[in-house]
């Protein structure tokens, strides 16, 4: 690896001197790959990373976090977002950051592995002209190449608690079963009210109204449980729970603007729950989390029953916990 | 040559688009991957042809390119194997219009069996929905499962084990359910929340309740109604209940035939109910409590034509049950109305030659324990309805191979 980055290094050395430049030209991302209509073969194609390990973002493309995250068996997910230069992010409906066209998310999901970290998988979404798109790409055993996966894949890991699973990387369709809204992809996590009011200052040079709301995931503990709760299901369920998207028909809406308790699941009988009912008549029943099917659901690991349907092939323990939480401290009726 | 490539331009002309593509998937290692990848790559026109054998698959599958067929070599010679799956809540997802899926099997989804969710105009025709090990409440919920879409032609399918509803249509218009066999489901065939429906010529047997017309509250899509039912053999529907409970269905009594809950203008005529001990016809008012300003929980202008029956509930699953049958000569009539109605709309109306009965509840909620049971007292049935516009569209008949 160092071997061949020092020929590399020294091929482009040698062309930079036979061209008679000074200096190398800043590395920059692909933006008319961004921009194309191909399914590029590998994520190195993209030129999101100066590296082929995909650790060092190139300079433009800006890690973020989100206060809320969504569990993904607990991997670790390092999360970019890149703009092309000269041009301007608006926010939309839900504090969502409307990113302009050229413009692109990347994430990767990894697992801990000795002091470090192996990639599992990276996932990005494009802005296109036409709109977005999602793409899958697997990361290979040598972690030097992640290739695409339009089908998806599954993969042998330990999660952070040491479980042995077979994580699922989902293949093109189920990217959009999540990112699908009214029938077209559409990104998800950098909504204002979930990103850090310090880094929308230094990305947009402004604080959308709203930003900053959600309890991050760390306060969880101390947070107010409902808001706690209500985040939680925001990030992890309402992407398919809500009008206009994946699960549209059960008519529960888990966003966190959502103050209808019906819609909440808050004594709603279950529509098409299936053997995921569990034997219980409502989605929530306030001051029981036992009797209540969105609890039962969250805590299966079981295909058919778990919730969510996809990216899931453990439970998450803690987002259980903080959901009981909430349903307890609900007066009963 | 100029005479095959006359032949190739009236093939072109009879193709839509003219580049439509065949791509052949066989079982095997990597079917998965080879079959979801084809799935993903395909283009408006192509057909997705399964090789005769079993799949053997992990995940869900989905399609979600427009117009694109996957057909397969017959409903039991092209499967796709579940029994190992992994992960998603459907064996295949169809979220694309125009689609056309004909002529295989689909085995043991650990959730529902194959869903299309706002998927306009789709055709499945002699498709094949499996739980082997029959009624289970560890089976998943539908087994051909269109919902919020305006479109479905369900013609020649088979459905049998799901512990909801066999063939289940949500919250769709424009539907016609045919020429179908569902068997050992908790419900048969169940139309919900759905307008211009069409339910004809099936064989439905074997299930908790044959045929369900549902409207329910609390749904994104409300007030179903313009359903015929006719011409359905629907007998021997009498395997106990094994929804799990919190699901509508697992308040189905066995030996229900066609039951009728909300909903307005219902025309059920020229089926055969045989054994169906409960109620070979049923129409109820929704029994349980809600919330939703717009739902009305009455059956308004249902019609119940001459249909073939059997003397009716030998069997009820009913408290009182014994008083029941003694006070009506040993079997309730075969039309059972709860006596309930909107009192601005005509509820229920009955052709002369069908008897019935009526359990007369109270109010809506109430429970078979306020009853007070009597002889069916409806108008006799009036004029015909108009059933143009209900059905699948034109263009899905065409369709049919």
């Amino acid at each position: 690896m160092i071997r061949n980055l020092a020929i590399l290094g020294a091929a482009m050395a040698t062309l930079a001197i036979s061209a008679g430049v000074q200096a190398l030209p800043p590395p920059k991302v692909n933006d008319p790959l961004i921009m194309g209509d191909t399914l590029p073969k590998t994520l190195g194609n993209f030129g999101f990373f100066l590296d082929r390990a995909g650790t060092n973002p190139t300079p433009g493309v800006e890690p973020y976090r989100l206060n809320m995250p969504l569990f993904s068996d607990g991997a670790e997910k390092l999360r970019y977002v890149y703009v092309p230069e000269g041009t301007e992010v608006k926010t939309a409906g839900g504090g969502l950051l409307d990113l302009p066209v050229g413009s692109a998310l990347i994430k990767t999901f990894a697992f801990p592995e000795g002091d470090g970290l192996r990639y599992i998988e990276t996932r990005v979404l494009l802005h296109r002209e036409e709109g977005w798109v999602a793409l899958p790409y697997v990361w290979n055993e040598e972690q030097n190449e992640a290739t695409l996966a339009l089908a998806g894949a599954r993969r042998d890991v330990a999660t952070p608690w040491g479980e042995q699973i077979s994580y699922r990387v989902p293949n093109k369709n189920q990217c959009k079963e999540c990112h699908g809204l009214n029938g077209a992809v559409t990104p998800i996590g950098p909504k204002a009210r979930n990103l850090s009011s310090a880094w929308l200052q230094s990305f947009l040079g402004r604080v959308p109204d709203g930003a900053d709301t959600m309890p991050k995931w760390e306060a969880r503990e101390t947070a107010d449980p409902a808001a706690a709760a209500r985040a939680y299901l925001d990030v992890n369920c309402a992407h398919c729970h809500r009008a206009g998207a994946t699960a549209s028909n059960s008519g529960l809406d888990l966003r966190w603007e959502v103050d209808d308790a019906h819609a909440l699941g808050i004594g709603k009988r279950p529509v098409a729950a299936g053997r995921g009912s569990g034997g219980h008549m409502f989605d929530i029943v306030p001051g029981d989390p036992e009797s209540s099917i969105l609890v039962y659901r969250m805590a299966s690991d079981e295909p058919g029953v778990a919730m969510p349907e996809l990216g899931k092939a453990t439970v998450d323990e803690e987002g259980v916990a903080l959901v009981e939480r909430w349903i307890k401290s609900m007066p009963a009726r | 040559m100029i005479r095959t490539l006359m032949v190739a331009t009236a093939l072109a002309t009879l193709a839509s688009p003219a580049f439509a593509e065949t791509i052949t998937v066989a079982p095997g290692d990597g079917a998965q991957e080879r079959l979801q990848e084809a799935l993903i790559l395909a283009e408006p026109g192509d057909e997705i042809v399964l090789e005769a054998g079993r799949f053997a698959l992990t995940d869900g599958l989905s399609l979600d390119v427009d117009g694109v067929t996957l057909r397969g070599a017959g409903m039991h010679a092209s499967v796709l194997d579940f029994s190992s799956q992994q992960g998603s809540g459907e064996g295949l997802l169809v979220t694309s219009d125009m689609v056309t899926l004909r002529d295989f099997g689909m085995e043991n989804p650990k959730g529902d069996g194959i869903k299309s969710k706002g998927a306009d105009n789709i055709v499945y025709q002699g498709v094949r929905v499996t739980w082997t090990n029959g009624p289970d409440s560890t089976n998943g919920a539908y087994g051909i499962y269109p919902v919020e879409s305006t479109g479905i032609l369900i013609d020649g399918a088979e459905v049998s084990g799901a512990s909801d509803a066999g063939i289940y249509v949500g919250q769709s218009s424009k539907i016609t359910v045919r020429n179908s066999i569902a068997s050992y489901n908790v419900a048969g065939i169940e139309i919900e929340n759905s307008r211009k429906a069409i339910v004809e010529r099936n064989y439905v047997t074997g299930n908790t309740g044959g045929i369900l017309v549902f409207d329910l509250p609390g749904l994104p899509v409300k007030n179903g109604g313009e359903v015929l039912v006719r011409n359905n053999l629907v007998a021997n529907n009498t395997t106990p209940n094994f929804a799990p409970e919190g699901n509508i269905v697992a308040s189905v009594r066995r030996g229900t035939g066609i039951m009728v809950m909300a909903n307005e203008v219902v025309w059920i005529g020229q089926n055969m109910l045989y054994d169906n001990p409960t109620a070979p016809i049923m129409v109820i008012a929704y029994p349980l409590s809600f919330d939703d300003a717009e739902y009305n929980p009455y059956p308004r202008e249902i019609t119940i034509d001459y249909n073939q029956t059997d003397e009716g509930g030998t069997d009820p699953q009913f408290e009182g049950a014994e008083q029941l049958l003694a006070a009506f000569g040993g079997a309730l009539p075969p039309v059972m109305w709860d006596g309930l109605e909107d009192s601005e709309w005509a509820t229920l109306m009955v052709h002369p030659d069908m008897a019935g009965w009526s359990v007369n509840l109270p109010e809506q909620g109430a429970g078979i324990e306020s009853a007070n049971p009597g002889p069916l007292d409806v108008a006799v049935i009036g004029q015909p309805i108009s059933i143009e516009g209900w059905g699948a569209p034109e263009e899905l008949e065409a369709r049919l191979k």
